[in-house]
Protein backbone atom coordinates (compact mmCIF):
# COMPACT_ATOMS: atom_id res chain seq x y z
CA UNK A 1 0.00 0.00 0.00
CA UNK A 2 1.47 3.39 -0.94
CA UNK A 3 2.04 5.84 1.91
CA UNK A 4 -0.76 8.27 2.71
CA UNK A 5 1.75 11.08 2.85
CA UNK A 6 5.12 11.17 1.23
CA UNK A 7 7.31 14.24 1.63
CA UNK A 8 10.75 14.66 0.16
CA UNK A 9 12.89 17.69 0.85
CA UNK A 10 9.98 19.97 1.61
CA UNK A 11 11.09 23.56 1.75
CA UNK A 12 9.16 26.71 2.55
CA UNK A 13 10.78 30.13 2.34
CA UNK A 14 9.31 33.55 2.89
CA UNK A 15 11.25 36.51 1.60
CA UNK A 16 14.18 36.22 3.97
CA UNK A 17 12.91 33.64 6.42
CA UNK A 18 13.24 29.90 5.98
CA UNK A 19 10.31 28.30 7.82
CA UNK A 20 11.01 24.76 6.64
CA UNK A 21 14.56 24.07 5.47
CA UNK A 22 14.41 20.39 4.62
CA UNK A 23 11.77 17.94 5.76
CA UNK A 24 11.30 14.41 4.47
CA UNK A 25 9.00 11.80 5.96
CA UNK A 26 6.32 9.29 5.12
CA UNK A 27 3.08 8.49 6.86
CA UNK A 28 1.50 5.08 6.42
CA UNK A 29 -2.19 4.31 6.24
CA UNK A 30 -3.80 3.96 9.66
CA UNK A 31 -1.04 5.33 11.85
CA UNK A 32 -0.91 8.19 14.26
CA UNK A 33 2.08 10.18 13.16
CA UNK A 34 3.44 12.95 15.35
CA UNK A 35 5.37 16.00 14.31
CA UNK A 36 7.11 17.10 17.47
CA UNK A 37 9.03 20.31 18.00
CA UNK A 38 9.07 23.59 19.85
CA UNK A 39 7.25 26.69 18.68
CA UNK A 40 8.74 28.06 15.51
CA UNK A 41 10.31 24.75 14.47
CA UNK A 42 8.27 24.79 11.25
CA UNK A 43 5.76 22.05 12.08
CA UNK A 44 2.65 24.06 11.34
CA UNK A 45 4.08 25.46 8.12
CA UNK A 46 4.97 21.94 7.01
CA UNK A 47 1.49 20.51 7.57
CA UNK A 48 -0.16 23.56 6.03
CA UNK A 49 1.87 22.92 2.89
CA UNK A 50 0.59 19.35 2.95
CA UNK A 51 -2.99 20.58 3.17
CA UNK A 52 -2.53 22.94 0.26
CA UNK A 53 -3.08 25.95 2.52
CA UNK A 54 0.41 27.22 1.73
CA UNK A 55 2.45 26.65 -1.37
CA UNK A 56 5.69 24.79 -0.72
CA UNK A 57 8.77 26.52 -2.16
CA UNK A 58 10.41 23.24 -3.03
CA UNK A 59 10.32 19.47 -2.64
CA UNK A 60 8.13 16.55 -3.63
CA UNK A 61 4.78 16.26 -1.87
CA UNK A 62 2.16 13.57 -2.29
CA UNK A 63 -0.90 13.40 -0.05
CA UNK A 64 -3.49 10.68 -0.74
CA UNK A 65 -1.73 10.36 -4.07
CA UNK A 66 -2.46 13.99 -4.94
CA UNK A 67 -0.29 17.04 -5.26
CA UNK A 68 -1.40 19.60 -2.65
CA UNK A 69 -0.03 22.41 -4.80
CA UNK A 70 -2.30 21.74 -7.74
CA UNK A 71 -5.11 19.57 -6.36
CA UNK A 72 -5.80 21.42 -3.12
CA UNK A 73 -9.54 21.63 -3.55
CA UNK A 74 -10.01 17.96 -4.32
CA UNK A 75 -7.65 17.06 -1.50
CA UNK A 76 -9.46 19.14 1.11
CA UNK A 77 -12.64 17.17 0.60
CA UNK A 78 -10.85 13.99 1.66
CA UNK A 79 -8.87 15.36 4.58
CA UNK A 80 -9.86 17.00 7.83
CA UNK A 81 -7.97 19.79 9.45
CA UNK A 82 -8.01 21.40 12.81
CA UNK A 83 -6.06 24.59 12.37
CA UNK A 84 -4.12 26.33 15.06
CA UNK A 85 -5.21 29.86 14.26
CA UNK A 86 -8.71 30.08 12.97
CA UNK A 87 -12.11 31.01 14.22
CA UNK A 88 -15.80 31.10 13.43
CA UNK A 89 -18.32 33.95 13.34
CA UNK A 90 -19.19 35.02 16.90
CA UNK A 91 -22.87 34.23 16.67
CA UNK A 92 -22.78 30.95 14.78
CA UNK A 93 -24.09 28.05 16.86
CA UNK A 94 -22.28 24.77 17.38
CA UNK A 95 -24.96 22.79 15.56
CA UNK A 96 -25.04 25.21 12.64
CA UNK A 97 -21.29 25.08 12.14
CA UNK A 98 -21.24 21.28 12.18
CA UNK A 99 -24.25 21.08 9.87
CA UNK A 100 -22.60 23.51 7.41
CA UNK A 101 -19.24 21.75 7.38
CA UNK A 102 -20.88 18.34 7.08
CA UNK A 103 -22.74 19.56 3.99
CA UNK A 104 -19.48 20.33 2.17
CA UNK A 105 -18.60 16.67 1.77
CA UNK A 106 -21.57 14.45 0.96
CA UNK A 107 -21.33 11.03 2.54
CA UNK A 108 -19.53 12.20 5.67
CA UNK A 109 -20.56 11.36 9.20
CA UNK A 110 -23.82 12.34 10.82
CA UNK A 111 -22.81 15.62 12.44
CA UNK A 112 -25.01 15.02 15.47
CA UNK A 113 -23.04 11.89 16.24
CA UNK A 114 -19.69 13.68 15.95
CA UNK A 115 -21.06 16.47 18.13
CA UNK A 116 -21.96 13.93 20.81
CA UNK A 117 -18.62 12.11 20.62
CA UNK A 118 -16.76 15.32 21.32
CA UNK A 119 -18.99 16.20 24.25
CA UNK A 120 -20.76 19.09 22.57
CA UNK A 121 -24.28 17.64 22.57
CA UNK A 122 -25.55 20.04 25.22
CA UNK A 123 -23.82 22.96 23.48
CA UNK A 124 -25.64 22.51 20.19
CA UNK A 125 -27.41 25.85 20.50
CA UNK A 126 -24.51 27.71 22.10
CA UNK A 127 -22.92 30.53 20.13
CA UNK A 128 -19.27 30.24 19.23
CA UNK A 129 -18.32 33.32 21.24
CA UNK A 130 -19.91 31.86 24.37
CA UNK A 131 -17.79 28.69 24.26
CA UNK A 132 -14.79 28.18 26.54
CA UNK A 133 -11.35 27.63 25.06
CA UNK A 134 -11.62 23.89 25.55
CA UNK A 135 -15.07 23.72 23.99
CA UNK A 136 -13.88 25.68 20.95
CA UNK A 137 -10.97 23.32 20.63
CA UNK A 138 -13.28 20.31 20.71
CA UNK A 139 -15.57 21.98 18.19
CA UNK A 140 -12.65 22.45 15.80
CA UNK A 141 -11.64 18.82 16.16
CA UNK A 142 -15.24 17.79 15.53
CA UNK A 143 -15.33 20.04 12.43
CA UNK A 144 -12.13 18.40 11.20
CA UNK A 145 -13.74 14.96 11.49
CA UNK A 146 -17.29 15.66 10.41
CA UNK A 147 -16.58 15.03 6.73
CA UNK A 148 -15.37 11.50 7.50
CA UNK A 149 -11.82 12.21 6.27
CA UNK A 150 -9.29 9.56 5.26
CA UNK A 151 -6.57 11.67 6.80
CA UNK A 152 -6.85 14.25 9.53
CA UNK A 153 -4.38 16.93 10.60
CA UNK A 154 -4.60 17.94 14.24
CA UNK A 155 -2.44 20.94 15.07
CA UNK A 156 -1.87 21.38 18.80
CA UNK A 157 -5.25 19.84 19.41
CA UNK A 158 -5.05 19.63 23.19
CA UNK A 159 -3.97 23.22 23.75
CA UNK A 160 -6.50 24.77 26.07
CA UNK A 161 -7.88 21.44 27.25
CA UNK A 162 -7.64 20.52 30.90
CA UNK A 163 -5.84 17.26 31.78
CA UNK A 164 -9.05 15.23 31.98
CA UNK A 165 -10.36 16.52 28.66
CA UNK A 166 -6.93 15.87 27.18
CA UNK A 167 -7.12 12.20 28.08
CA UNK A 168 -10.61 11.97 26.63
CA UNK A 169 -9.31 13.60 23.44
CA UNK A 170 -6.47 11.08 23.23
CA UNK A 171 -8.90 8.19 23.54
CA UNK A 172 -11.08 9.69 20.85
CA UNK A 173 -8.14 10.15 18.51
CA UNK A 174 -7.25 6.48 19.00
CA UNK A 175 -10.83 5.60 18.14
CA UNK A 176 -10.69 7.77 15.03
CA UNK A 177 -7.60 5.88 13.98
CA UNK A 178 -9.19 2.53 14.79
CA UNK A 179 -11.96 3.43 12.38
CA UNK A 180 -9.37 3.73 9.64
CA UNK A 181 -8.46 7.42 9.55
CA UNK A 182 -4.78 8.25 9.41
CA UNK A 183 -3.85 10.94 11.92
CA UNK A 184 -1.09 13.54 11.70
CA UNK A 185 -0.60 15.18 15.04
CA UNK A 186 1.38 18.38 15.42
CA UNK A 187 2.44 18.92 18.98
CA UNK A 188 5.03 20.40 21.27
CA UNK A 189 3.66 18.34 24.10
CA UNK A 190 5.98 15.41 24.88
CA UNK A 191 3.52 13.33 26.83
CA UNK A 192 0.99 13.55 24.03
CA UNK A 193 3.51 12.45 21.43
CA UNK A 194 4.80 9.63 23.61
CA UNK A 195 1.41 8.23 24.53
CA UNK A 196 -0.50 8.71 21.35
CA UNK A 197 1.83 8.43 18.39
CA UNK A 198 2.90 5.27 16.61
CA UNK A 199 5.71 7.20 15.02
CA UNK A 200 7.24 10.61 15.57
CA UNK A 201 9.35 12.96 13.54
CA UNK A 202 11.26 15.43 15.68
CA UNK A 203 11.52 18.80 14.01
CA UNK A 204 13.97 21.51 14.96
CA UNK A 205 14.75 24.77 13.17
CA UNK A 206 12.99 23.70 9.99
CA UNK A 207 14.56 20.26 9.75
CA UNK A 208 13.55 16.74 10.71
CA UNK A 209 16.27 15.63 13.10
CA UNK A 210 14.99 12.14 13.93
CA UNK A 211 12.14 9.84 13.09
CA UNK A 212 10.79 6.61 14.53
CA UNK A 213 8.55 5.00 17.13
CA UNK A 214 8.72 6.89 20.45
CA UNK A 215 10.23 3.92 22.28
CA UNK A 216 12.80 3.37 19.55
CA UNK A 217 13.81 7.01 19.64
CA UNK A 218 14.29 6.70 23.36
CA UNK A 219 16.51 3.63 23.09
CA UNK A 220 18.42 5.08 20.14
CA UNK A 221 19.06 8.55 21.37
CA UNK A 222 18.75 8.52 25.14
CA UNK A 223 21.11 5.73 26.07
CA UNK A 224 21.53 6.65 29.70
CA UNK A 225 19.39 5.70 32.63
CA UNK A 226 19.71 7.53 35.92
CA UNK A 227 19.82 5.84 39.29
CA UNK A 228 18.59 8.12 42.04
CA UNK A 229 18.71 7.76 45.81
CA UNK A 230 19.29 9.75 48.97
CA UNK A 231 21.89 9.09 51.57
CA UNK A 232 23.65 10.85 54.45
CA UNK A 233 26.87 8.93 53.84
CA UNK A 234 29.56 11.56 53.20
CA UNK A 235 31.50 9.69 50.58
CA UNK A 236 29.95 8.06 47.52
CA UNK A 237 32.94 8.61 45.24
CA UNK A 238 33.45 4.85 45.05
CA UNK A 239 30.44 4.73 42.74
CA UNK A 240 32.43 6.37 39.96
CA UNK A 241 34.55 3.19 39.77
CA UNK A 242 31.55 0.83 39.58
CA UNK A 243 31.19 -0.80 36.14
CA UNK A 244 28.69 0.82 33.69
CA UNK A 245 28.67 4.11 35.60
CA UNK A 246 29.30 7.19 33.47
CA UNK A 247 28.79 10.01 35.89
CA UNK A 248 27.98 10.64 39.55
CA UNK A 249 26.24 13.83 40.64
CA UNK A 250 25.41 14.86 44.17
CA UNK A 251 23.09 17.62 45.37
CA UNK A 252 22.99 17.55 49.17
CA UNK A 253 21.68 14.16 50.16
CA UNK A 254 20.36 13.39 46.68
CA UNK A 255 22.67 11.34 44.47
CA UNK A 256 22.22 10.73 40.77
CA UNK A 257 24.24 8.11 38.98
CA UNK A 258 24.16 7.99 35.22
CA UNK A 259 25.03 4.95 33.21
CA UNK A 260 23.78 2.45 30.69
CA UNK A 261 21.06 -0.15 31.17
CA UNK A 262 22.98 -2.42 33.55
CA UNK A 263 23.93 0.32 35.94
CA UNK A 264 21.18 -0.17 38.50
CA UNK A 265 22.20 -3.68 39.44
CA UNK A 266 25.86 -2.74 39.78
CA UNK A 267 25.16 0.39 41.79
CA UNK A 268 22.79 -1.46 44.11
CA UNK A 269 25.32 -4.18 44.70
CA UNK A 270 28.09 -1.71 45.43
CA UNK A 271 25.92 0.31 47.79
CA UNK A 272 25.11 -2.77 49.83
CA UNK A 273 28.81 -3.62 50.03
CA UNK A 274 29.36 -0.15 51.49
CA UNK A 275 26.54 -0.64 53.92
CA UNK A 276 24.35 1.98 52.32
CA UNK A 277 20.76 0.82 51.82
CA UNK A 278 18.72 3.82 50.76
CA UNK A 279 14.95 3.18 50.97
CA UNK A 280 14.28 5.34 47.90
CA UNK A 281 16.72 3.73 45.45
CA UNK A 282 15.14 3.85 42.02
CA UNK A 283 15.94 4.16 38.38
CA UNK A 284 14.63 6.86 36.08
CA UNK A 285 14.27 5.75 32.50
CA UNK A 286 14.90 8.29 29.76
CA UNK A 287 11.88 9.90 28.19
CA UNK A 288 11.19 11.58 24.93
CA UNK A 289 12.16 14.79 26.68
CA UNK A 290 15.71 13.46 27.03
CA UNK A 291 15.67 12.45 23.37
CA UNK A 292 14.59 15.92 22.40
CA UNK A 293 17.31 17.47 24.51
CA UNK A 294 19.92 15.13 23.06
CA UNK A 295 18.81 15.83 19.50
CA UNK A 296 18.28 19.55 19.57
CA UNK A 297 20.55 20.70 22.35
CA UNK A 298 17.74 22.70 23.92
CA UNK A 299 14.68 21.99 25.98
CA UNK A 300 11.17 22.24 24.64
CA UNK A 301 9.83 25.74 25.02
CA UNK A 302 6.37 25.89 26.44
CA UNK B 1 -25.27 24.46 -4.08
CA UNK B 2 -26.27 22.95 -0.77
CA UNK B 3 -23.32 24.66 0.89
CA UNK B 4 -24.23 27.99 -0.73
CA UNK B 5 -27.77 27.80 0.60
CA UNK B 6 -26.74 26.66 4.07
CA UNK B 7 -24.11 29.37 4.29
CA UNK B 8 -26.61 31.99 3.11
CA UNK B 9 -29.15 30.87 5.67
CA UNK B 10 -26.52 30.98 8.43
CA UNK B 11 -25.41 34.46 7.35
CA UNK B 12 -29.00 35.68 7.48
CA UNK B 13 -29.39 34.27 10.98
CA UNK B 14 -26.12 35.92 12.03
CA UNK B 15 -27.46 39.27 10.81
CA UNK B 16 -30.68 38.82 12.71
CA UNK B 17 -28.71 37.98 15.85
CA UNK B 18 -26.60 41.10 15.50
CA UNK B 19 -28.87 43.59 13.73
CA UNK B 20 -26.78 46.60 14.74
CA UNK B 21 -24.44 45.83 11.82
CA UNK B 22 -27.24 46.84 9.45
CA UNK B 23 -28.16 50.04 11.25
CA UNK B 24 -26.10 52.21 8.95
CA UNK B 25 -27.43 50.66 5.76
CA UNK B 26 -31.03 51.23 6.84
CA UNK B 27 -30.96 54.19 9.13
CA UNK B 28 -28.94 56.51 6.96
CA UNK B 29 -31.15 56.42 3.82
CA UNK B 30 -34.26 56.70 5.97
CA UNK B 31 -32.70 59.69 7.72
CA UNK B 32 -31.81 61.35 4.43
CA UNK B 33 -35.29 60.63 3.11
CA UNK B 34 -36.80 62.45 6.08
CA UNK B 35 -34.32 65.35 5.89
CA UNK B 36 -34.55 65.87 2.14
CA UNK B 37 -38.29 65.30 2.31
CA UNK B 38 -38.41 68.17 4.80
CA UNK B 39 -36.62 70.43 2.31
CA UNK B 40 -38.03 69.32 -1.03
CA UNK B 41 -41.16 67.46 0.11
CA UNK B 42 -43.65 69.20 -2.14
CA UNK B 43 -41.37 70.55 -4.87
CA UNK B 44 -40.91 69.51 -8.48
CA UNK B 45 -37.73 69.40 -10.52
CA UNK B 46 -37.33 72.85 -12.09
CA UNK B 47 -35.02 72.09 -14.98
CA UNK B 48 -33.02 69.41 -16.76
CA UNK B 49 -34.05 66.05 -18.16
CA UNK B 50 -36.38 65.35 -15.24
CA UNK B 51 -38.15 68.74 -15.20
CA UNK B 52 -41.62 68.54 -13.66
CA UNK B 53 -41.03 65.27 -11.83
CA UNK B 54 -42.04 65.37 -8.15
CA UNK B 55 -38.84 65.50 -6.12
CA UNK B 56 -39.93 62.73 -3.78
CA UNK B 57 -40.78 60.48 -6.71
CA UNK B 58 -37.12 60.84 -7.63
CA UNK B 59 -35.74 60.41 -4.14
CA UNK B 60 -37.61 57.24 -3.15
CA UNK B 61 -36.15 55.03 -5.91
CA UNK B 62 -32.84 56.92 -5.68
CA UNK B 63 -32.50 56.04 -1.99
CA UNK B 64 -33.12 52.40 -2.80
CA UNK B 65 -29.98 52.71 -4.87
CA UNK B 66 -28.26 54.36 -1.92
CA UNK B 67 -29.14 51.40 0.34
CA UNK B 68 -27.79 48.98 -2.25
CA UNK B 69 -24.60 51.04 -2.53
CA UNK B 70 -24.05 51.19 1.22
CA UNK B 71 -24.44 47.42 1.56
CA UNK B 72 -21.99 46.85 -1.27
CA UNK B 73 -19.36 49.44 -0.52
CA UNK B 74 -19.43 49.34 3.29
CA UNK B 75 -21.19 46.38 4.96
CA UNK B 76 -20.05 43.60 2.67
CA UNK B 77 -16.32 44.43 2.42
CA UNK B 78 -16.04 45.12 6.15
CA UNK B 79 -17.81 41.84 6.90
CA UNK B 80 -15.61 39.77 4.59
CA UNK B 81 -12.34 41.42 5.60
CA UNK B 82 -13.07 40.99 9.27
CA UNK B 83 -13.78 37.32 8.56
CA UNK B 84 -10.35 37.18 6.99
CA UNK B 85 -8.69 39.03 9.86
CA UNK B 86 -10.23 36.76 12.47
CA UNK B 87 -9.33 33.53 10.67
CA UNK B 88 -12.91 32.61 9.77
CA UNK B 89 -12.03 32.45 6.09
CA UNK B 90 -9.03 30.29 6.93
CA UNK B 91 -11.36 27.88 8.70
CA UNK B 92 -13.83 27.91 5.79
CA UNK B 93 -11.15 27.32 3.22
CA UNK B 94 -9.49 24.46 5.07
CA UNK B 95 -12.83 22.69 5.16
CA UNK B 96 -13.37 23.13 1.46
CA UNK B 97 -15.84 26.03 1.23
CA UNK B 98 -15.41 27.34 -2.32
CA UNK B 99 -14.96 30.98 -3.38
CA UNK B 100 -18.19 30.67 -5.32
CA UNK B 101 -20.18 29.49 -2.28
CA UNK B 102 -18.69 32.17 -0.03
CA UNK B 103 -19.14 35.07 -2.43
CA UNK B 104 -22.47 33.74 -3.69
CA UNK B 105 -23.85 33.68 -0.16
CA UNK B 106 -22.80 37.31 0.28
CA UNK B 107 -24.64 38.22 -2.92
CA UNK B 108 -27.81 36.43 -1.79
CA UNK B 109 -27.69 38.02 1.66
CA UNK B 110 -27.20 41.46 0.08
CA UNK B 111 -30.23 40.86 -2.14
CA UNK B 112 -32.33 40.14 0.94
CA UNK B 113 -31.02 43.04 3.00
CA UNK B 114 -31.43 45.47 0.10
CA UNK B 115 -34.99 44.28 -0.43
CA UNK B 116 -35.90 45.02 3.18
CA UNK B 117 -34.28 48.45 2.83
CA UNK B 118 -36.05 49.20 -0.45
CA UNK B 119 -39.45 48.25 0.93
CA UNK B 120 -38.87 50.36 4.04
CA UNK B 121 -38.10 53.40 1.93
CA UNK B 122 -40.97 52.84 -0.51
CA UNK B 123 -43.50 52.47 2.30
CA UNK B 124 -42.11 55.41 4.24
CA UNK B 125 -42.17 57.59 1.12
CA UNK B 126 -45.76 56.71 0.39
CA UNK B 127 -46.97 57.28 3.96
CA UNK B 128 -45.00 60.43 4.71
CA UNK B 129 -44.84 62.16 1.35
CA UNK B 130 -47.54 60.54 -0.73
CA UNK B 131 -45.09 59.43 -3.40
CA UNK B 132 -46.56 57.50 -6.27
CA UNK B 133 -45.99 53.74 -6.36
CA UNK B 134 -43.66 52.37 -9.02
CA UNK B 135 -45.22 52.67 -12.44
CA UNK B 136 -43.31 49.65 -13.77
CA UNK B 137 -42.56 47.42 -10.73
CA UNK B 138 -40.90 44.72 -12.85
CA UNK B 139 -38.50 47.32 -14.27
CA UNK B 140 -37.65 48.55 -10.78
CA UNK B 141 -37.17 44.97 -9.59
CA UNK B 142 -34.84 44.27 -12.49
CA UNK B 143 -32.78 47.37 -11.73
CA UNK B 144 -32.68 46.36 -8.05
CA UNK B 145 -31.32 42.89 -8.85
CA UNK B 146 -28.73 44.21 -11.31
CA UNK B 147 -27.82 46.94 -8.81
CA UNK B 148 -27.22 44.48 -5.99
CA UNK B 149 -25.14 42.33 -8.34
CA UNK B 150 -23.07 45.39 -9.30
CA UNK B 151 -22.43 46.61 -5.76
CA UNK B 152 -21.79 43.13 -4.35
CA UNK B 153 -19.13 42.85 -7.03
CA UNK B 154 -17.64 46.16 -5.93
CA UNK B 155 -17.82 45.07 -2.28
CA UNK B 156 -16.15 41.73 -2.94
CA UNK B 157 -13.45 43.44 -4.96
CA UNK B 158 -12.86 45.89 -2.11
CA UNK B 159 -12.69 42.99 0.34
CA UNK B 160 -10.22 41.23 -1.93
CA UNK B 161 -7.79 44.11 -2.26
CA UNK B 162 -8.12 45.83 1.13
CA UNK B 163 -5.38 44.67 3.50
CA UNK B 164 -7.49 44.97 6.67
CA UNK B 165 -11.09 45.44 7.73
CA UNK B 166 -10.32 49.00 8.77
CA UNK B 167 -8.84 49.75 5.38
CA UNK B 168 -11.90 48.25 3.67
CA UNK B 169 -14.12 50.43 5.82
CA UNK B 170 -12.19 53.63 5.02
CA UNK B 171 -12.08 53.01 1.29
CA UNK B 172 -15.72 51.92 1.17
CA UNK B 173 -16.98 54.87 3.21
CA UNK B 174 -15.04 57.33 1.09
CA UNK B 175 -16.37 55.87 -2.15
CA UNK B 176 -19.91 55.79 -0.82
CA UNK B 177 -19.71 59.36 0.47
CA UNK B 178 -18.50 60.75 -2.84
CA UNK B 179 -21.29 58.90 -4.63
CA UNK B 180 -23.84 60.18 -2.13
CA UNK B 181 -23.25 63.76 -3.27
CA UNK B 182 -22.84 63.33 -7.01
CA UNK B 183 -25.44 60.68 -7.87
CA UNK B 184 -28.69 62.56 -7.25
CA UNK B 185 -29.01 60.94 -3.85
CA UNK B 186 -28.64 64.14 -1.87
CA UNK B 187 -28.63 67.47 -3.71
CA UNK B 188 -30.80 67.30 -6.86
CA UNK B 189 -28.73 66.61 -9.99
CA UNK B 190 -29.93 69.75 -11.75
CA UNK B 191 -28.37 71.88 -9.00
CA UNK B 192 -24.91 70.30 -9.35
CA UNK B 193 -22.13 72.01 -11.29
CA UNK B 194 -21.09 70.24 -14.48
CA UNK B 195 -17.90 68.68 -13.10
CA UNK B 196 -19.82 67.03 -10.27
CA UNK B 197 -22.29 65.54 -12.71
CA UNK B 198 -19.37 64.24 -14.74
CA UNK B 199 -17.85 62.73 -11.60
CA UNK B 200 -21.21 61.13 -10.83
CA UNK B 201 -21.39 59.62 -14.30
CA UNK B 202 -17.97 58.09 -13.76
CA UNK B 203 -19.25 56.22 -10.69
CA UNK B 204 -21.78 53.37 -10.69
CA UNK B 205 -24.40 54.73 -8.27
CA UNK B 206 -25.49 57.49 -10.69
CA UNK B 207 -26.32 54.88 -13.33
CA UNK B 208 -28.12 52.67 -10.84
CA UNK B 209 -30.21 55.64 -9.64
CA UNK B 210 -31.32 56.44 -13.19
CA UNK B 211 -32.05 52.73 -13.77
CA UNK B 212 -34.30 52.72 -10.70
CA UNK B 213 -35.93 56.13 -11.22
CA UNK B 214 -36.92 55.69 -14.87
CA UNK B 215 -39.20 52.65 -14.47
CA UNK B 216 -40.50 54.16 -11.22
CA UNK B 217 -41.74 57.41 -12.78
CA UNK B 218 -43.10 55.85 -15.95
CA UNK B 219 -40.22 56.20 -18.38
CA UNK B 220 -39.75 52.44 -18.76
CA UNK B 221 -36.56 50.45 -18.42
CA UNK B 222 -33.44 52.45 -19.22
CA UNK B 223 -31.46 49.68 -20.90
CA UNK B 224 -28.46 51.85 -21.54
CA UNK B 225 -27.96 52.79 -17.86
CA UNK B 226 -28.86 49.30 -16.70
CA UNK B 227 -26.26 47.91 -19.12
CA UNK B 228 -23.53 50.07 -17.56
CA UNK B 229 -24.49 48.84 -14.08
CA UNK B 230 -24.47 45.23 -15.26
CA UNK B 231 -21.06 45.56 -16.90
CA UNK B 232 -19.54 47.11 -13.75
CA UNK B 233 -21.01 44.21 -11.78
CA UNK B 234 -19.66 41.62 -14.16
CA UNK B 235 -16.15 43.08 -14.27
CA UNK B 236 -15.86 43.56 -10.50
CA UNK B 237 -17.26 40.08 -9.75
CA UNK B 238 -14.85 38.39 -12.14
CA UNK B 239 -11.96 40.44 -10.78
CA UNK B 240 -12.87 39.63 -7.18
CA UNK B 241 -13.04 35.90 -7.96
CA UNK B 242 -9.51 36.19 -9.33
CA UNK B 243 -8.06 38.43 -6.63
CA UNK B 244 -9.84 36.93 -3.64
CA UNK B 245 -7.57 36.12 -0.70
CA UNK B 246 -8.50 33.75 2.11
CA UNK B 247 -5.71 34.93 4.41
Amino acid sequence: MPPVISVQHLQKRYKDVVAVADASFEVAQGEIFGLLGSNGAGKTTAVECLQGLRKASGGELRVLDMDPRTQARELRRRIGSQLQESSLPDHIRVGEALDLFAAITPGGHDWREVMGQWGLGDKRKASYHALSGGQRQRLFIALALVNGPELVFLDEMTTGLDPAARRVAWDLVRRVRDMGTTVVLVTHFMEEAERLCDRIAVMDAGRIVAEGAPQKLVTDFAKYVTVVFSTDAPDVEFLARVPHVAKVMRHGSRVEVRGDGAVLAHVACSLVEHDITPPDLRVELPTLEDVFLALTGHEMEE
Amino acid sequence: MKVLLKLTWIEIKLLVREPITLLFSFAFPVLVLVLLGGIFGSQHMKQGAYQGVKMMDWYVPAFMGLVIASIGTISLPVHLSSYRERGVLRRFRASGVSEAALLGSQLLVSLGVALVGALTIAVLGMIAYGTSPASLPAGVALAYVVGVFCFSGIGMLLASVAPTARAAQSIGLLLWFVMLFVSGTSAPLDLLPGWMVDLGKALPLYHLVISLVDPWIGRGVNWMQLGIVAVVGLVTTLLSLRLFRWE
